[in-house]
């Protein structure tokens, strides 16, 4: 498959999701995302893999659980309110340094909400969302090609760092036809059973066991602390941002996935009156690309942080820039996608003609 | 070998094994294990029907069977 | 004529070796002593991956040398189903309280034995939960006193107890379930043939399947373990009756 195909975001990113090694897949369904556990039933069968329908999001993620303990590529997809179920099972699955992936096709909230695009569970994936001291690194695709080639970066450092990754998108991106390329095929034969999976014995001279239970407090204590230096080393290692438009800006806009891509066409409006706008767009949003932004203290007059949920990933941008550079922010809840001249007036009120 | 071997460091000194012995020849010893249970013993190897009773129910797989067979 | 003697009981190899964190008298002890000696009898310590519960037999996996892992409260059956499904040759079972599999994880024990695939539930019924302290179980009996039913448990204040061997029987996926009680001897070799045939009807393919352990709980229930045993036989037998609810065929 090297040609381009026109696909669906949801299906193609469940064909990247099989390019990249994925055989097993868990899930229950909700909108916006159906057509990747749709996808995955036909799908997996063909490639040797297994689709399971589970009788809740509770069940998928212990299923994955169950199926990452064996070692091999696994993953569910749902939508916010089906993600916050799967709590749980993420805390125990990086509580025992098991690999697999998540994504969420991220839709309104609080409560049912709606199903409309938005980004306002971007605290629940970053920062936490289950109990303990844990991270994922989270992928924030902004097109279909991007989350395709993203997946197969997703099991791959899911299975190097032994931990949860997860791609946020949104039912935008789910729901509309791009041409995509299926540029990495993981030859799935090639992958070794992990000597940690418990698959049975078979003639290993040990037990293996998987837990993220340590009854004494030391010995807990000593197991946070390997989970923290790998999450250092990932923080050292796979941050990763697109600078688009910034070898002259003045300013930036700062927004990931959708919201960036509408912020590209802000960019071309701005930049036709005179505005040298550019656009920082984390790629990873844990581990978040701090130093990246940093680099631009002194070289910028000001950053608009835009996004679909209130303040969250500003306050992330706020952590990184401290005050070093002005930061403005705009943003829209409750599935409301604001459109590029809508940016642009939100800019040229918090910084004038951006002069 | 004895017949009924007690695992003193195991028993738990539950005292279902005595309860339910046939020939009533088991007993709670007055010594103490290191996790200070006083373990079961047997007290009189030769009684004992080899009935398989008392490892049965023993939730501490503290007891070992045997019994002699002439070859 | 020489003399040598013969093994009437031996522990089992598949067990660990290791003394268990359980109360004195406690009958999980003699189900986990019952899985061990069915896992060596029938050839299962390398292919075996035990499921473990929350619940006073979270630590079950530390008294095996087979492969294990710890689920979350109540999820050990949709953990068990990912790892089948990964390993349809290898010997599945989940390890599971009251409170773990017919309160809290209720949904995925259904569901899992509606699906009817392969793998073994082992389902310790001691009418409370015991590693919170005691309280109120969906096991619970009617006039029971618990932590959290102080005065006895009432099917105003509280519903009724739930029979889970007979509504799991109603399903049409399951292979093999049964109740069997760990009170004595004979019903513990009893406990042990109805544990093979589940383990049976996972090995052969057949199906789901669970057996319902009556079982003690000497420490919340404030008896001696001689007197928890004779309370399972007088007040917890009557409602919970010992018997075979589903055997398909090609179950032996
Ligand atoms: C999500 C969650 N809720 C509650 C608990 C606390 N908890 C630990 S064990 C347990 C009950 C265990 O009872 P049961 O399943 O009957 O097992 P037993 O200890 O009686 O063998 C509870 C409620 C928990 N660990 N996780
Ligand atoms: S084997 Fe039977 S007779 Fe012998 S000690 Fe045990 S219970 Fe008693
Ligand atoms: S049943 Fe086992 S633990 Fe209990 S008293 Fe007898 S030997 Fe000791
Ligand atoms: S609290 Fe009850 S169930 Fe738990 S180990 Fe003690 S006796 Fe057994
Ligand atoms: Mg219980």
């Amino acid at each position: 498959m090297s040609d381009k195909v026109l696909m669906k975001g949801a299906e193609a990113l469940a064909e990247g999701a099989i390019q990249a090694g994925c055989r097993y897949y868990f899930g229950y369904p909700i909108t916006p995302q159906n057509e990747t556990p749709e996808y995955m039933s036909r799908r997996l069968p063909e490639v040797g893999g297994r689709f399971v329908q589970a009788e809740s999001e509770v069940a998928s993620i212990n299923m994955v659980y169950g199926a990452a303990c064996a070692g091999v590529r696994v993953m569910t997809s749902s939508s916010s309110p089906g993600i916050s179920l799967m709590q749980e099972g993420i805390s125990y699955i990086s509580g025992s340094n098991v690999p697999c992936v998540v994504m969420n096709a991220m839709r309104g909230g609080p409560g049912l909400g709606n199903i409309a695009p938005a980004q306002a569970d971007y605290f629940q994936a970053v920062k936490g969302g289950g109990n303990g001291d844990y991270k994922r690194i989270v992928f924030a695709p902004s097109s279909i090609q991007e989350g395709v080639d993203l997946f197969v970066d997703a099991f791959e450092l899911a299975d190097k760092y032994r931990m949860v990754v997860m791609v946020i998108v949104d039912g935008l991106i789910g729901q509309m036809m791009e041409p995509v390329e299926f540029k990495t095929r993981i030859d799935v034969s090639t992958l070794k059973t992990p000597e940690w999976a418990t698959v049975g014995r078979h003639g290993r001279d040990h037990a293996n066991i998987i837990t993220s239970l340590t009854l004494d407090a030391a010995g807990l204590e000593q197991w946070n602390l390997k989970l923290q230096a790998k999450y250092a080393q990932v923080e050292l290692t796979e941050s990763r941002i697109e600078e688009y438009q910034m070898d002259d800006a003045d300013y930036a806009i700062i927004a990931y996935g959708t919201m960036a891509r509408i912020a590209k066409t802000t960019i071309r409006i701005a930049r036709a009156k005179g505005i040298k706008l550019g656009l920082l767009r984390p790629i990873t949003v844990w581990p978040f690309p701090a130093k990246q932004i940093q680099t631009y203290v002194g070289k910028l007059k000001g950053t608009l942080t835009v996004e679909l949920a209130y303040r969250q990933l500003f306050e992330d941008v706020q952590l990184a820039l401290c005050g070093k550079i002005p930061l403005g922010w705009y943003g829209r809840g409750g599935g409301v996608v604001p459109g590029p001249q809508e940016i642009l007036a939100a800019f040229e009120e918090q910084f004038g003609k951006g002069r | 070998m004895e017949r009924v071997s007690i695992d003193e460091e195991r028993c738990k000194s539950c005292g279902l094994c005595i309860s339910i012995c046939p020939v009533k020849i088991l007993i709670i010893s007055d010594r103490l294990n290191a996790r200070g249970f006083r373990p079961a013993q047997c007290t009189d190897q030769d009684k004992c029907t080899s009935c398989g009773s008392c490892a049965l129910i023993c939730p501490d797989i503290a007891i070992e069977l045997h019994r002699e067979v002439k070859v | 004529m020489a003399e040598q003697m013969k093994v009437i009981y031996e522990r089992p190899r598949s067990w660990a070796n290791k003394v268990t964190h359980y109360c004195p008298g406690c009958t999980h002890g003699v189900a986990h002593r019952l899985v061990a000696e069915l896992v060596d009898e029938m050839g299962l310590v390398d292919k075996t991956i035990g499921v473990w519960p929350v619940g006073c037999a979270v630590l079950g996996y530390d008294y095996f040398n087979f492969d294990s892992v710890e689920a979350a409260h109540g999820r050990a059956p949709a953990m068990a189903t990912g790892i089948k499904v990964t390993n349809p040759d290898n010997f599945v079972f989940t390890y599971q309280g009251d409170g773990d599999l017919a309160s809290i994880g209720m949904a995925e024990i259904v569901h899992a034995a509606a699906r009817g695939w392969p793998i073994t539930v082992i389902f310790i019924n001691n009418g409370n939960y015991g590693m919170t302290g005691g309280q109120m179980a969906p096991t619970t009996l009617l006039g029971q006193k618990t932590t959290t039913s102080p005065l006895g448990r009432t099917p105003q204040a509280n519903g009724f107890p739930i029979r889970v061997a007979e509504m799991l029987a109603q399903l049409d996926g399951p292979a093999y379930i049964a109740r069997v009680s760990l009170d004595s001897p004979v019903n513990i070799r009893k406990a042990k043939s109805a544990m093979r045939k589940a383990f049976n009807a996972q090995v052969r393919g057949i199906g789901f399947s669970l057996v319902e352990c009556l079982s003690t709980c000497p420490t919340n229930w404030k008896l001696t373990p001689v007197e928890s045993m004779e309370r399972v036989r007088k007040e917890v037998m009557p409602y919970f009756p010992l018997g075979e609810f589903k055997v398909v065929e090609g179950v032996l």
